[in-house]
């Protein structure tokens, strides 16, 4: 099979691809989540809104679940470092996502306007928590964060919550709130109809404009105002996972890097404005699958743009940026990697089939009339 | 630079306190999606409404359960990485495989059928709704069984060596980490005990409606399928928790001694001590109940084989201490030069101790300047706390024991229809309801503080295992932890009671479903 160079690749190219699965995926759970409150405003509303996502959300979840025991097994020093270096930022999004499940299933089970609109208080929460600090984490990779290794490789983080919460990252915060509201709009464009419907697009308008902003704003200072990370020593591409035997230095603009070297990586910031204009285009106009289409390609470029940008980095160090994380160095073992890929291929394309048929089976507008019909069974 | 031992206690409790949350609702669905499973296949082939009316009701039981069950997994999955930092990078190579594999083959399947599980019935054909339901079933019983691989390496980690140029366990036979016999015992262990759990939760509820005259054909025909699959799997737990104890007696001697209170070494035939109270600090068992010949049997199958008692176990502990020391002597000098071939040859031979040195780190950072106090004060360490122990163990057995008695009653008396009559026994089964999450949470209990000082059996102590926190951070979480946990348990509870209170005529209505 693959050798140990190509098989980092792979794992990168995967990374990136579950990191995507779960913001097309769980995204419009969490944009439509995100936007309960605005395009819902009588009960039987939201009830349509949160049915739309019922029968689909938790099988969606599991992509974040995925995507972070993929990085378990396949760049274990990163999860290591990202997870206890962000430990409150981490915490904050696990709050999310333990009232998300309770906050869908258990909101219907009272009729009462008191239990339900806390609920729903709890569902934009449990929406907007996720989203932004995602967001908010991506931006602090693409600074740096401060953490080193002792010789035992034991990780030592020394910064704190409110140093993630700096203007950059919270841009990108933004960016990503506005994408997955978009998203989450695209969603409900599809799935409801009548006013919900105009409201869910007339939001996923504005969210759309104002991603395509944000985005080129944090694009900007990328270039001309962040200083990026370039190594400076020859590092073995298929040598043993350690951190600790390179040279990196901090340059102004230093994510740009590959984009001069390849001009053709411009291809994955074009797409995300190609693709906002194609969703403000569809959305609305009877074209609403393409524009769920649209959105998921716009996070297709967002996703893409963040991962060549940073590539071979994974996660900078700002502090001791020598023993930052690159694709070559904070890997699993060769076999690892190999059994997880086998894995990943047997499953990937099981997962996708028997996914897509729940959705085929649940197929069609949600409406208020079908919910009031069948009260016990719907959320 | 290590972790205070406060951070490491917290760590602890934290993550003892979150996986103990979760354990309660993890054994429920367990059982539960296996009986609707069952009940739906008898409506499969009857076509009985009631049938149908009970995969409902238990359902929505099952749902506000299932819920809480996936909220409290995600935290255990991120905790690795949050709170067990080093013992992520340590050993990630290995643990995360089948953690991973758990979300691709079964959590995926049990996520994405659970949906349409509850939304589908008017969707979809009867025999595609079986299919679903018996799918969900399934991907619960596949997601146990890779968490249960990966605890299983942490007690028994086998198919992996060290490598120096990447200071980590990398995994070297990943299909002996699948069939780890630890796992592979401790997994059909765990899971019949899910099963116990899901059978009493139906005999209980339904009691309760017998006892108020209410619900009769419905709760005596729950009864009749919760009592024959309770009678079979309860007394799977216990034959399987056998297996469990003579793989513990093969791969962690030393917990095993602990669980008996076993100072010193029993000569063959070993006898089982049934009640005592241990002294750890005297070592000695006060006020002892031996069974001649039990734990002989129990712990090596035979009548011929001693048991080895704690005192010994510390003896050789001491020595692979000092074999460790050597290995770590070794590593030092390939951290310098990698390509150190003595040092290499001496690494190798020594390979398996390593971890014994780690012990040491508290005593002496440095490691190979440890003086003989230090060798022997690290040796105890290696001791978990007896007492708790000793008697988690035997509550354990004792639920486990119980649960055949009372299932065994309740479906010879179901068989006969004679439950109704037996208001004692509808009484004893209605307030029996909470002893499987005893047994199975001072399982839990046996099962990983037994490991102690281990995160991972002879390879890494616990105390190295956490991350670079502050005290301050682990306050936070544990008190937001346990605000939310408290507040979702209360609205947990309170959603049970109201569903079971109102009971099935209150809350399933057949009529939307059509029968295709």
């Amino acid at each position: 099979m693959f050798d140990y160079e190509s098989m980092r690749i792979i794992w990168w190219l995967l990374l990136g691809v579950l990191l995507t699965g779960f913001a097309i995926m769980d995204g419009f759970d969490l944009g439509v989540a995100l936007l309960l409150p605005f395009v819902a405003r009588k009960d039987i509303e939201r009830r349509v809104v949160i049915n739309t996502v019922g029968p689909v959300w938790e099988g969606n979840q599991v992509w974040i679940i995925l995507g972070a025991g993929a990085i378990f097994a396949a760049w274990p020093i990163i999860y290591a470092v990202s997870f206890s270096g962000f430990y409150l930022a981490m915490l904050i999004v696990l709050l999310g996502f333990i009232l998300r499940p309770v906050g869908f299933k258990y909101r219907s089970k009272m009729p009462t306007e008191r239990w339900r609109s806390n609920w729903d208080k709890v569902l934009f929460i449990a929406g907007l928590l996720p989203s932004l600090i995602f967001g908010v984490a991506l931006g602090n990779v693409l600074q740096g964060v401060p953490f080193f290794f002792d010789d035992s490789l034991r990780v030592f983080y020394t910064g704190s919550l409110w140093g993630l919460l700096n203007p950059f990252a919270l841009l990108c915060g933004l960016v990503s709130v506005c994408m997955l509201a978009m998203h989450g709009a695209s969603y409900l464009a599809t799935k409801t109809e009548g006013i919900v419907r105009q409201r869910a697009i007339q939001y996923g308008r504005i969210a759309a404009i104002l991603m395509l902003i944000l985005f080129m704003l944090a694009g900007l200072w990328v270039a001309k105002g962040l200083n990026g990370f370039v190594v400076d020593s020859i590092v073995d591409h298929a040598g043993p996972s350690n951190p600790l035997h390179k040279a990196v230095s901090m340059v102004l603009g230093g994510w740009m890097t590959n984009y001069h070297l390849n001009p053709l990586l411009w291809i994955a910031p074009l797409l995300v404005v190609v693709a906002v204009i194609g969703q403000l285009l569809c959305l609305g106009r009877g074209q609403s699958k393409w524009g769920f289409v649209f959105s998921s390609l716009a996070i297709v470029g967002v996703i893409s743009t963040f991962g060549l940008s940073l590539f071979p980095f994974l996660l900078p160090s700002s502090s001791h940026p020598s023993m930052s994380l690159l694709v070559w160095d904070a890997s699993s073992s060769l076999l690892t990697l190999r059994i997880m890929l086998v894995c990943t291929v047997i499953f990937m394309p099981i997962i996708l089939l028997y996914t897509a048929w729940v959705y085929r089976v649940m197929r069609g507008r949600v409406t208020a009339d079908a919910i009031e019909s069948d009260s016990q069974n719907k959320y | 630079m290590f972790p205070s031992e406060m951070v490491v206690d917290l760590s602890r409790f934290q993550f003892a306190l979150t996986a103990l949350y979760h354990f309660i609702f993890v054994p429920l669905t367990l059982g539960l999606s296996f009986l609707l499973g069952i009940m739906e296949t008898i409506y499969f082939l009857t076509k009985k409404p009631i049938w149908q009316k009970m995969v409902k009701y238990w359902g929505i039981l099952f749902g506000i359960n299932f819920a809480m069950g996936v909220a409290t997994g995600i935290t255990m999955e991120f905790q690795f990485g949050t709170n067990w930092a080093y013992y992520s990078q340590y050993v990630g190579d290995i643990f995360g495989a089948p953690l991973a594999i758990e979300g691709l083959m079964a959590f995926f399947l049990e996520a994405t059928f659970v949906g349409i599980f509850f939304f589908g019935w008017d969707r979809m054909s009867r025999g595609a709704h079986l299919t679903v339901t018996w799918l969900l079933a399934i991907g619960t019983n596949l997601s146990a069984l890779w968490i249960l691989v990966a605890n299983g390496w942490m007690q028994n980690p086998v198919g992996s060596h060290f490598n120096f140029s990447t200071m980590r366990m990398e995994v070297s036979d990943f299909a002996a980490v699948i069939l780890n016999p630890v796992a592979q015992a401790k997994y059909v262990h765990t899971v019949s005990a899910g099963y116990v759990t899901g059978a009493m939760f139906i005999c209980a509820i339904s009691a309760f409606f017998l006892l108020r005259n209410r619900n009769i054909a419905f709760a005596k025909r729950s009864l009749k399928v919760a009592a024959a699959f309770g009678l079979l799997v309860s007394i799977a737990v216990v034959v399987l928790g056998d297996e469990s104890g003579y793989e513990a007696g093969q791969a962690q001697k030393m917990k095993l001694a602990a669980i008996e209170a076993m100072w010193d070494t029993e000569p063959a035939p070993a006898a089982f001590t049934v009640f005592g109270f241990p002294d750890q600090k005297n070592e000695i068992t006060r006020a002892a109940i031996h069974v001649p010949y039990l734990l002989g049997l129990i712990a090596t199958r035979s009548v011929t084989e001693p048991v080895p008692g704690i005192h010994n176990l510390v003896i050789d502990n001491e020595q692979r201490i000092k074999n460790g020391i050597v290995a770590y002597g070794a590593l030092q000098q390939l951290q310098q030069n990698g390509n150190d071939a003595a040092a290499k040859a001496v690494l190798g031979q020594n390979e398996k101790d390593l971890g014994y040195a780690l012990l040491l780190k508290r005593y002496t950072p440095t490691v190979t300047d440890a003086n003989a106090a230090q060798i022997h004060a690290a040796a105890e360490d290696t001791v978990p706390k007896v007492a708790p122990l000793f008697w988690s163990f035997r509550i354990m057995v004792a639920c486990g024991m119980f649960f055949i008695v009372l299932f065994a009653l309740c479906f010879y008396w179901g068989a006969k229809d004679k439950l109704i009559e037996k208001r004692w026994f509808l009484r004893t089964l209605f307030y029996s309801l909470p002893l499987p999450w005893i047994a199975i949470e001072l399982g839990w209990y046996v099962a990983e503080s037994g490991r102690q000082p281990w995160v991972i059996d002879g390879v890494l102590p616990t105390y190295l295992g956490t991350s670079s926190l502050t005290a301050s951070d682990l306050w936070i979480s544990l008190g937001g932890f346990i605000l939310l946990y408290t507040g979702l348990a209360i609205v947990e509870f309170f959603l049970m009671v109201k569903y079971i209170k109102l009971g099935p005529e209150g809350t399933v209505n057949l009529e939307p479903s059509r029968d295709r």
